[in-house]
């Protein structure tokens, strides 16, 4: 039965990961800002809170009832997170994307590692490296390579915008075991930094998110053990595989979207205070027509806000409730990245000078928001994905 | 209030219902919603097909008539989202009753609701109607010009009205006026000498639905109706069940739009393909598809509230004004991809892009 009033349970989370990130996250937004690439050292406290991903496995015997009262209503797993997201971004994105053992490459691990991988780099802090110069949105066509020589990987390539780059302690890297078998070809390698032939080669200087240290890494006859491969080593003839990686997006992208809702929510939340400051108050109830073009601009926008995060929480718990959703989860990034966008720049005008100084953070929420519609699919691919899904039209029919 | 799980899922019996009303509606409307509107009329067949669905007397208590099942805003606005999705005039119309019906049996006295409750849960589809839209510039629901004052034991009533549906053959109609400066709800007779109708409106949209302006002139009504009797009702309570209906009905509309415009994309071939293989196409076919989702869930959003038992105000303003603008987006964008095809009459994109301008402007002419 439809139902999305929120559950006292999920208000709970909401609201003690905002509290988190009211006292430790937004306090620190500009000092990491300005100090790009300084290693937030208040985020310890997170390396043992999981926020992000970090999928554990399932012990036996859980599924069994513990008694006979009613089960508590149950909050899964992607809807909790998107939840926790949205706050914590709500205190900074950057700052969330730095999160100690938290990086996308942990999500990858989780998945698919076997019991000693997981033993292996199951406590580390890994990246995820799949961009390279030549190959963005169309990561079917990278060109990283791998070849097996006895019992090790040899790597070799040029690795960019990768996340966490400075501060992790493992890298999951996509390369190519065999530029013939196109996508199935591709692979993931998990490379620990110390690996002679493994380069952080510089730390890029970004719009926003500046928290966040991303950056190039360059492999030249890079060795890995060959246990080191995550997933099956087979190259298999259809792209069964790579759709397989693929599929991972379908779980991350209502979690960058969930990231645009919460700077977009701290946008929105600073210029309403601004605005009563001024003695104007929201009263939700006159004719568009009667308001000012200021009230009228925001109150579309958090009726735009509460769009991006119901399709957010639609993906999310589709997935919670093992649905595909593939058409759901693009929808809502293609939502949420464009009026990410388009809110944090409006709240920027609409606060006037206090949009522009640096003195206030909305003009970092603006440069913030920005990545939202481009990592992890940008707009445009989103806007591709959730088209042939309503269209049923193949990547050959929309291209 | 035991608290339900969050879910995005419809149940059996939500589901059992959109498809019933889809049906209905493919099989009915779909092929005359064109017809209607050219001859701006809905057969009342049509209507009445809707009506015997029952869902509109469905949570009225036997007593009064009806089968005393469960209430559910949602529902209802499942039940909207299809009825406009196959004709967005047909949907005011075969629901109008409950605008007039629900406050009554919400916040009606007890003598009001024997009075005018039981006469319309009939077997047959009996107009009776809602008057709050005023024909003036910067009209606003919450600011009435059409005055109520107390004099002696009754209610004079002054002021004009605008897109009253059906009102030349509806025996009451709910209309709102200004009570001391609030918002409040009297139940009229069309006999009353008060009230005079007006000729039959030609609007932008909506040409199959009769609309009609009427005008209050020292229209006396008894304290008695005046709807809650002395102490009123809660008119704001009134403005977010209808915001709610017409975000739902703007979906309906929204969705049609959509499908029409999606299906036609994949059929017409230009430079030797399909013009949904471009990008600029297929992009605006994304978007619609995302917001129409995005109205439909706002829409549920509020309507969730209600049925938590929460206030709706919040809630129901932002459902309206998204849908609002993006039915205005999406309906437009109907049109565009159909190109100079979608100007024509002959395609529905044109029906739904003028209805679709009624979503914003239009208030209270449906409820949940």
């Amino acid at each position: 039965m439809i139902n999305i009033e929120p559950t006292r349970k999920m208000i709970e989370v909401r609201n003690s990961i905002n509290n988190l990130a009211k006292g430790v996250l937004r306090p620190i937004a500009r000092k990491y800002d300005v100090n790009e690439h300084e290693y937030p050292k208040e985020l310890e406290m997170f390396r043992s809170i999981k926020i992000m991903g970090g999928k554990k496995k399932k012990k036996e015997g859980d599924d069994a009832p513990k008694s006979d009262k009613p089960a508590p209503k149950k909050l899964g797993t992607n809807l909790s997170t998107v939840i926790s997201i949205e706050e914590m971004c709500w205190g900074d994105a950057g700052l969330l994307l730095s999160l100690p053992n938290a990086g996308l490459g942990n999500a990858a691990i989780a998945a698919v590692a076997t019991d000693e991988q997981m033993e292996r780099f199951g406590n580390k802090w890994a990246a995820m490296a799949i961009t390279e110069p030549g190959s963005g949105s169309d990561s079917g066509s990278i060109t990283a390579t791998a070849r097996l020589e006895g019992d090790e990987w040899v790597l070799n390539g040029e690795k960019i915008f990768v996340t966490c780059a400075d501060r992790c302690d493992v890298v999951v890297v996509w390369a190519t075991v065999d530029k013939k078998a196109g996508k199935s070809g591709i692979k993931s390698f998990v490379v620990e930094k110390d690996r002679p032939g493994f380069k952080l080669e510089k730390l890029e200087h970004k719009l926003g998110i500046r928290a966040s240290d991303t950056g190039t890494f360059v492999l030249s006859d890079c060795r890995i053990p060959r246990s080191n491969l995550l997933g099956s080593e087979e190259v298999k003839t259809a792209t069964e595989g790579f759709k397989g990686v693929m599929k991972t997006f379908d779980n991350t992208r209502p979690l960058v979207a969930s990231m645009a809702l919460g700077i977009t929510r701290a946008s929105l939340d600073f210029t309403r205070e601004k605005m009563e400051e001024s003695g104007i108050t929201l009263d939700y109830e006159k004719n568009l027509n009667n308001v000012s073009s200021l009230e009228k601009d925001f109150y579309l926008m958090e009726a735009n806000l509460e769009a991006m995060r119901l399709l957010t929480w639609r993906a999310a718990w589709m997935a919670d409730n093992g649905e595909f959703n593939n058409l759901e989860a693009s929808m809502s990034k293609a939502k949420a990245g464009r009026w990410g966008t388009l809110i944090t720049q409006k709240c920027c005008d609409l606060l006037g000078p206090l949009g522009y100084t640096q003195d206030h953070l909305a003009e970092k929420w603006m440069r913030d928001s920005k990545i939202m519609d481009i990592f992890e699919g940008t707009g445009q691919i989103q806007h591709l994905i959730v088209a042939r899904n309503v269209l049923d039209f193949s990547s050959k029919q929309l291209k | 209030m035991e608290e339900r799980d969050f879910s995005f899922g419809m149940c059996e019996e939500q589901r059992t219902m959109k498809e019933t009303i889809a049906r209905l509606v493919k099989g009915v409307v779909t092929d005359n919603a064109h017809d209607m509107d050219e001859k701006k009329a809905i057969p009342s067949e049509f209507i009445q097909k809707v009506w015997e669905l029952g869902a509109t007397i469905s949570p009225i208590p036997e007593e009064y008539g009806g089968y005393g099942m469960e209430y559910s805003p949602i529902m209802n606005t499942i039940i909207l989202e299809e009825l406009a999705a196959g004709d967005m005039a047909l949907a005011i119309a075969a629901t109008l009753p409950s605008s007039f019906l629900y406050p009554i049996l919400e916040m009606g006295t007890d003598e009001q609701k024997k009075k005018y409750i039981p006469p319309y849960c009939d077997g047959t589809y009996r107009p009776c109607t809602v008057a709050i839209n005023e024909p003036r510039f910067k009209f606003d629901a919450v600011s009435l010009e059409t005055k109520a004052v107390k004099k002696g034991g009754s209610y004079v009533i002054t002021g004009e009205k605008c897109f009253v549906p059906m009102a030349k053959d509806s025996g009451h109609m709910l209309v709102a006026a200004d009570l001391d400066g609030k918002g409040q709800l009297f139940i009229v007779s069309k006999d009353n000498p008060g009230v005079t109708i007006g000729e039959r409106e030609k609007n932008l949209g909506l040409y199959a639905l009769e609309t009609y302006p009427v005008t209050f002139e020292n229209c006396e009504v008894p304290e008695a109706d005046r709807l809650g009797g002395s102490g009123g009702c809660d008119y704001a309570k009134f403005l977010q069940k209808s915001r709610i209906a017409l975000s739902a009905i703007g979906t309906g509309v929204s969705r049609a739009s959509f499908e029409y415009a999606r299906d036609y994309s994949k059929e017409r071939v230009q430079f030797g393909e399909p013009i949904a293989s471009r990008q600029s196409i297929a992009f605006m076919i994304a978007e619609m598809a995302y917001e129409v989702d995005g109205m439909r869930l706002l829409t549920w959003k509020a309507a969730s509230a209600l049925e938590a038992g929460k206030d709706a105000k919040r809630e129901s303003y932002l459902a309206k004004i998204f849908a609002g603008d993006a039915t205005m987006k999406i309906t437009d964008y109907g049109v565009q991809i159909l190109g100079g095809h979608g100007f024509i009459r002959d395609h529905p994109v044109e029906r739904y892009y003028r209805n679709g301008r009624g979503i914003a402007i239009l208030e209270g002419m449906a409820t949940v």
